[in-house]
């Protein structure tokens, strides 16, 4: 099951904050889809998930310089 | 999940109980526990308001002078900004500049802290003094505790004063 998350709107800490929340309601296996914006949330996000044993299975830019990070639990 | 074995561990002492100072506890707190550390905030003095489970204004405690202290500090809608308080507005101005930023507001980083399992402990001492009881503090208060098991407890931690 894919679940989505945009945190585009979000500053920090509620960048990572809310993708571990999210994150912890999911079972093994699930993957998480995240909109996110270049910079801070870029820089901070995948490397949290992938400390916490997350996989980041892919880090996509899409348009207006916002990436999609796809995170497996 | 998975955990690392040696999880890193922070805690912090709230001891103001200044509104701007609150937020930058929960912002540390909240990053640093949804960075997989363990972290402990250990609340006393006028940090302890932002644990009373009424928000505003109650003549809290038993002697005249604890009730007209607590009923003046008040609870987490009281806390006052470090500079320019302006009589209690600024706090307010502050979180309708936050929102208007999309940066988290005080209530929120509260319980995101909640959320994320941010270990809250109160500071026993300063309870006493302020004749504040367990019973007055919120639900996620998970332990009253003296400063020896707060130093026990964070003893491989890097411990923050705020």
């Amino acid at each position: 099951m894919k679940h989505f998350l945009d945190i585009t709107n979000e500053t920090c800490p509620m960048t990572f904050v809310k993708v571990k929340l999210q994150l912890a309601k999911m079972a093994s296996g699930e993957q998480l889809e995240v909109l996110l914006n270049a910079g801070e949330p870029l820089q901070n996000v995948p490397r949290s998930c992938e400390e916490q044993g997350y996989r980041v299975l892919s880090n996509e830019p899409t348009d207006d310089n916002k990436h999609l990070l796809l995170i497996e639990k | 999940m998975n955990l690392p074995a040696n999880k890193k561990k922070i805690s912090i002492v709230c001891f103001s109980g200044d509104f701007d100072k609150m937020v930058a506890a929960f912002t540390i707190a909240t990053g640093a526990a949804a960075t997989n550390r363990e972290v402990t905030l250990f609340f006393t003095f006028w940090g302890l308001n932002a644990l009373k489970k009424n928000r505003g204004r109650v003549a809290t405690g038993k002697s005249i002078l604890a009730k007209a202290f607590n009923f003046l500090m008040g609870g987490l809608n009281n806390l006052p900004l470090s500079r320019l308080n302006f009589f209690g507005a600024s706090p307010k101005l502050m979180s309708m500049m936050m929102k208007k930023h999309n940066v988290a507001t005080l209530p929120e980083l509260v319980e995101a802290a909640h959320a994320l399992g941010v270990r809250i402990v109160a500071c026993e001492m300063a309870m006493h003094i302020l004749e504040v009881e367990k019973s007055d503090m919120i639900e996620e208060v998970q332990d009253v505790v003296g400063v020896a098991t707060f130093l026990n407890d964070s003893e491989d931690a890097h411990i923050i004063f705020i």
